[in-house]
């Protein structure tokens, strides 16, 4: 096994990439890909904290099932948005959606 | 040391994270972004906790990679193939590093960085019991949850026909 560093610092590559491409991009797709590679990044802490704890337990797990749960339920608003999005003005680029703004 | 199965998964899963972030053909990032899923899944077997990378495949991979690529070819354009896609790009990279550098930072100080896993490991059938004595109000919020966000789906995707 790895000493937990090696985890920790995983999972903050992942975070860092998601910061990344959601600071950077324009494309709502691409927004969509990086909010889920923070929330495995964020899943993959939960799992590794649970497995590292002293004395062991699951409740890390059982948190990580909610978070995949809660995700999942993310995805399907999240991409039925920018399908409306789509279809109103055939184009999902970020910018030029800020006609939304009041 | 640093098991060779780790570092291979870590290279693998970041490498996908980046190709689905970067690749000019949204499709293809879109794979990528199914792999680096598989990738996750794959830590989690070496965490001890098969019971949750079975669930990362199912939802993850079963799921929501299949609902990003449906959509992806519904919605893809090919003038994006073309479209300068860098709306403040070193402000990204420099986000992205601080926030690796600080959480790094605070792991390094604590007194828990360099520990190893406890010797004995739980049984991954725990969860069941833990599940429905602990967390039970949860898992009732959580189905509600589930319920609301498909119909609101189905509300948002309706086509109005008439009006």
């Amino acid at each position: 096994m790895e000493p937990l560093i090696n985890y920790i610092t995983l999972s903050a590559i992942l975070f860092g990439i998601g910061v990344y491409g959601l600071v950077s991009k324009r494309n709502a797709l691409r927004l969509i890909f990086s909010v889920e590679i923070i929330i495995n990044a964020a899943i993959l802490n939960l799992v590794t904290f649970s497995t590292y704890s002293q004395p062991p337990t699951v409740s890390g797990q059982t948190f990580a099932l909610f978070a995949i749960a809660v995700a999942a339920a993310e995805v399907a608003v999240g991409l039925a948005i920018i399908m409306v999005a789509f279809r109103l003005r055939s184009e999902i680029d970020v910018l030029d959606l800020k006609k939304l703004k009041g | 040391m640093v098991d060779i199965a780790f570092l291979a998964l870590a290279a693998f899963t970041v490498a996908t994270s980046l190709i689905a972030l970067e690749a000019k053909e949204i499709v293809y990032g879109a794979v990528a972004l199914g792999l680096s899923f598989l990738g996750i899944a794959g830590f989690f077997i070496l965490l001890n906790s098969p019971f949750l990378a079975a669930f990362q495949i199912l939802i993850y991979v079963g799921a929501i990679a299949v609902l990003i690529i449906f959509t992806v070819m519904l919605v893809r354009r090919e003038v994006w193939l073309k479209l300068a896609e860098d709306k403040g790009r070193i402000v990204g990279i420099f986000g992205g590093f601080t926030i690796v550098a600080i959480i790094l930072i605070f792991t390094i100080s604590s007194q828990m960085a360099f520990q190893f896993p406890p010797k004995e490991q739980i049984s991954f059938t725990v969860i069941g019991t833990i599940l429905i004595k602990d967390y039970w109000f949860a898992l009732e919020i959580l189905a509600l949850l589930l319920t609301a966000s498909v119909l609101g789906a189905l509300t948002l995707a309706k086509l109005e026909k008439e009006g």
